[in-house]
């Protein structure tokens, strides 16, 4: 999709627009927005039959979708240039509030997640999820790629320091995506095989280490993973129950509204980390492929996007967005099935809950703002 | 700096390794889906199905019991008990109140039960409302969103007839099983089979809807007691009233139909009614007439004599020299109230002479003695299969010195229940030829066995005529318009001491019409305290007032023609 200008004119940045309407003037990626509409409202629809056919519970979500879609237009707007400039104010402000959190942030569920700002109750950690990558890849662009080892180093430490602070509230799923957003950033920056197999070997040597500092509820999870059959009634139970909730499904489901696992109470969190459990029982393998192809394909878009772009900053930043919303799907959809253990990480854009949304829509907003910010190069 | 990016690699074995990577993962998940859904399908559906398809039980009916006639005695009537999940019922302070006013029950009281029963998914509430209430309840679990409340549907045992039957019938307990009498007995026939029905249960385990009926509970069997209620009641009103006027501590009263052994009737004081609660209840669940035994006294004596008679050793006229009124075996001495001198068999009876019966039993041999005892039943359970029943005692004849076999014949080292002598006396009543008792109506006549030769058992009954005559021991028996035969007794109860002088047992054993019995009848009062203790004053009364009623009520032929007038007068009196 390379342009070529054919006259002077077309550098004038009205000129886009004329040519591609609205969508360029709210640099609005089509592809992008289609699927992640898409993808929401299959979410209403499963939601809708999780949450017992509650409509209020629906309109809430709805509304949520509504207000974080407008977030993502907010951002798609901000020129990924400003976005740069921003990122080390973000990141520092990020950090500071996850120290505010675990000082004085209010628990809920046995963690302390929640920034009270008197006006909105507020999960820095979910702001972290972008400020990380924005972070690292502002740090890493600054100078010729492949980083030296004292960058890579240096960015390594600026990942783990808001990681830690995550895992200390606790929050494991959090960490784990920041981590990975934070990662990812290295890996397209062009961190060695070499130093990427080395950090293989050192991971496999510090579970040991990692075993020790878990907390109780953490340990317990993992031993589930591993024989979800030994507990049946306590901790396997969740893992269990949507085991049978998605094989009763079979090819053709038993159709919307009509799963015994998910209508009758067996399937815990059934309307958030645990709707996919829900989507399998009652749409079957079919609905399980189709949404596995939106997912798919707003990631294959993503990808796009980030090898269309023109800067390193931009570059390495869409990917890593692009790749940890994949994270978000394997590792929710991995935990459901019973693939990985129970972490908190709900299924995205389609979890009942609006936190993450908000994060997430943020994030495709960015995604559309490298790609419609382009500057028109001759190739 | 713009240059140098430019100058940026390509990085194209990473843009691959990425997309390979994220392939990967993709298939993995569809792997992962297609194994779940398509291979592992059978195994987890059926997983699931075990998880929401539950079987539980559907209570049967239980059977009804009747009187010989028809008449109800013991039903089932369906109610509703009101149950909770305590792991649900997550009710505030105004939901609890509600729901403890709609049950009538203390709203701390719940609140505390909710609390103990926390990690539990079972309470019940409150048992056993009637279905309206029930369902008041349950308007107001919903008006208030009240979550976790249900009803179960259970039945409630009803006695219409109350502590006229409480013995016989007994109860059942609060699952509607049975716990006492025939209630108990026949537990089995009269529950039924339950039924099974599949049924849909939600992860809180409550059942959400009927999936299919398995099979239909099969209600229990009626069953049908050999009492009439009408002598039931005449029997129990007439026991209850002679116990108070008595002030005798305990009383009971069988009534038997002499051809087919059934009894008519089965009553004892103290009584109970079964549809109360619990409480004091001790001492007053034993149906006497087939759980207590005592040593029967002087109603014994007719047997010993129907057997000497058939033994041959005595003669319908012979006579007895009874004087000095006492006589000696070894250390122990036989004696009678006074020198009756010499006397006839019929006057051994009618005046109840105790030296009299006793040369008689030394004049059989022991074992015939002993046959006659064992032939009527006496040590042997009745076979009713009633719980608790007990087969009194009766000593094995070869270890019997001279005086056990003298106290014997007017009843003393024996032990016998109610029933067991009315059935002896039945035994007389029916020309000699014993027929087991049963409390079930009897369509097949049962087979019996000859006791005592058909003229020695009328020999026998003539003599018994006499002592409800003015001159014999219990005139008080008689009644009008009938000829009847009996028997009096009054027992000196054995204590820790040996033998009471003021603490006596009062029977009368007697049957009418005497020349041709229908009926036979044992009244027993247990510890009279109002002065009288003569079997004859105490028991005879009741024997009469009872009888009089049962031989109206049987349409018996009177034997003598009455003035309406007269009877209408006698009648007054009995009260």
């Amino acid at each position: 999709m390379s342009y070529v200008p054919r006259q002077l004119g077309d550098l004038t940045p009205s000129n886009p627009a004329r040519r591609q309407g609205l969508l360029a003037v709210f640099h609005i990626d089509l592809p992008l927005l289609a699927g992640v509409l898409m993808l929401s409202g299959f979410g209403l629809i499963v939601l809708y039959s999780a949450s017992g056919e509650n409509l209020a519970q629906v309109q809430r979500q709805a509304i949520r979708i509504v207000l974080a879609l407008a977030i993502m237009l907010a951002v798609a707007q901000i020129n990924p240039s400003t976005l740069r400039r921003w990122s080390p104010w973000l990141y520092t402000l990020g950090v500071l509030m996850l120290i505010a959190v675990l000082t004085f942030g209010e628990v809920g569920k046995g963690a302390q997640r929640w920034l009270d700002l008197g006006v909105v109750r507020f999960q820095p950690s979910e702001m972290v999820k972008l400020a990380v990558p924005l972070m690292i890849a502002w740090y890493l662009a600054e100078k010729r790629l492949p980083p030296s080892w004292q960058r890579l180093a240096f960015a390594a430490l600026l990942t783990v320091a808001p990681v830690l602070l995550i895992a200390k509230q606790p929050d494991l799923g959090t960490a784990l995506l920041v981590g990975c957003a934070g990662i990812l950033v290295l890996f397209f920056a062009g961190i060695s095989w070499r130093l990427i197999g080395g950090l293989i070997v050192a991971l496999a040597g510090a579970a040991p280490v990692a075993w020790y500092l878990m907390r109780d509820y953490q340990r317990q999870r993992v031993l589930t993973f591993l024989d979800p059959e030994k507990d049946p009634l306590g901790a396997g139970y969740h893992i269990i129950q949507s085991k049978i909730a998605i094989g009763s499904g079979g090819i053709y489901g038993k159709g919307w509204l009509n799963g015994t696992q998910s209508q009758l109470d067996f399937l815990p969190e059934r309307h958030t980390d645990f709707i996919f459990a829900v989507l399998s029982e009652e749409f079957g393998l079919v609905g399980v492929l189709v949404l596995l192809s939106l997912y798919l394909f707003v990631i294959a878009r993503g990808l796009y996007i980030a090898t269309r772009a023109q800067e390193t900053f931009a570059r390495l930043l869409a990917g890593s967005l692009t790749l940890v919303f994949f994270v978000y799907l394997f590792v929710n959809t991995g935990m459901v099935s019973g693939l990985l253990p129970v972490v908190g990480v709900p299924l995205p854009l389609v979890s009942y809950g609006g936190t993450s949304l908000v994060t997430l829509m943020a994030g495709f907003g960015i995604l559309m703002s490298i790609h419609t910010h382009r500057r028109l190069l001759p190739t | 700096m713009r240059r140098e990016e430019k100058a940026l690699p390509s990085y194209a074995g990473r843009r691959h390794t990425v997309l390979l990577l994220f392939m990967l993962a993709g298939a993995t998940l569809i792997w992962r889906a297609v194994d779940q859904q398509i291979l592992e399908k059978d195994f987890l559906q059926s997983e699931g199905a075990d998880r929401y398809l539950t079987q539980v039980e559907v209570p049967a009916h239980r059977g009804l019991i009747t009187d010989r006639r028809g008449d109800v005695l013991a039903l089932s009537t369906p109610v509703d008990s009101v149950a909770a999940n305590p792991r649900l019922l997550g009710a505030d302070t105004q939901q609890l109140v509600a729901l403890a006013k709609a049950l009538a029950i203390d709203p701390e009281a719940l609140r505390a039960k909710l609390a103990r029963y926390s990690q539990r998914h079972f309470v019940y509430l409150k048992r056993r409302l009637p279905p309206a209430a029930a369902a008041q309840v349950m308007e107001v679990v919903r008006v208030h969103g009240i979550r976790g409340v249900h009803l179960e549907r259970e039945y409630q045992r009803f006695y219409p007839a109350g502590e006229v039957f409480a013995h016989v019938l007994g109860f059942t307990d609060v699952d509607d099983q049975g716990q006492e009498g025939l209630e108990l007995a026949y537990d089995t026939a009269l529950r039924g089979d339950p039924g099974a029905k599949l049924v849909l249960r939600d992860g809180r385990r409550q059942v959400v809807d009927d999936v299919e009926n398995i099979h239909s509970p099969r209600g229990g069997k009626h069953l049908a007691l050999s009492i009439d209620q009408r002598l039931q009641f005449i029997a129990y009103r007439e026991l209850k009233a002679a116990v108070k006027r008595q002030r005798a501590v305990a009383g009971s009263l069988v009534l038997l139909d002499v051809p087919s052994g059934e009894v008519l009737a089965m009553v004892n004081q103290p009584s109970y009614n079964p549809n109360a609660n619990r409480s004091n209840r001790r001492g007053r669940l034993r149906n006497r007439a087939l759980t207590d035994v005592f040593e029967p006294g002087s109603t014994m004596k007719p047997f010993t004599v129907a057997a000497a008679l058939d033994a041959g050793v005595i003669k319908a006229d012979s006579v007895i020299d009874t004087s000095p009124g006492y006589f000696r075996l070894g250390a122990a001495q036989v004696q009678d109230s006074k020198n009756l001198g010499v006397i006839d068999v019929g006057t051994v009876l009618s005046k109840s002479s105790n030296v009299g019966a006793g040369k008689i039993a030394l004049a059989l041999d022991k074992r015939q003695l002993w046959q006659a005892m064992d032939k009527l039943g006496f040590g042997r359970q009745v076979g009713t299969g009633f719980p608790g029943e007990v087969a009194g005692q009766l000593s094995d004849y070869q270890r019997w010195a001279q005086i056990d076999q003298a106290t014997l014949s007017f009843g003393y080292g024996i032990s016998v229940t109610t029933q067991q002598l009315a059935q002896a006396y039945a035994t007389l009543a029916n020309d000699g030829v014993f027929v087991p008792a049963t409390l079930l109506k009897r369509d097949i006549p049962a087979r019996g066995h000859r006791v005592f030769s058909r003229s020695a058992a009328e020999t026998v009954r003539r003599m018994l005529e006499s002592v409800v005559q003015a001159e014999g021991t219990a005139p008080d028996a008689a009644v009008l318009g009938y000829r009847v035969a009996g028997k009096t007794g009054t027992v000196k109860k054995f204590g820790p001491h040996g033998y009471s002088d003021d603490r006596y047992l009062s029977l009368f054993a007697g049957m009418a019409p005497a020349h041709d019995p229908r009926v036979v009848m044992v009244v027993m009062l247990d510890e009279p305290r109002a002065g009288k203790f003569y079997g004859g004053q105490v028991a005879g009364p009741v024997f009469s007032a009872v009888m009089a009623e049962t031989l109206r009520l049987l349409n018996v032929t009177p034997d003598v023609a009455v003035d309406p007038a007269l009877r209408v007068a006698a009648a007054g009196e009995g009260r």
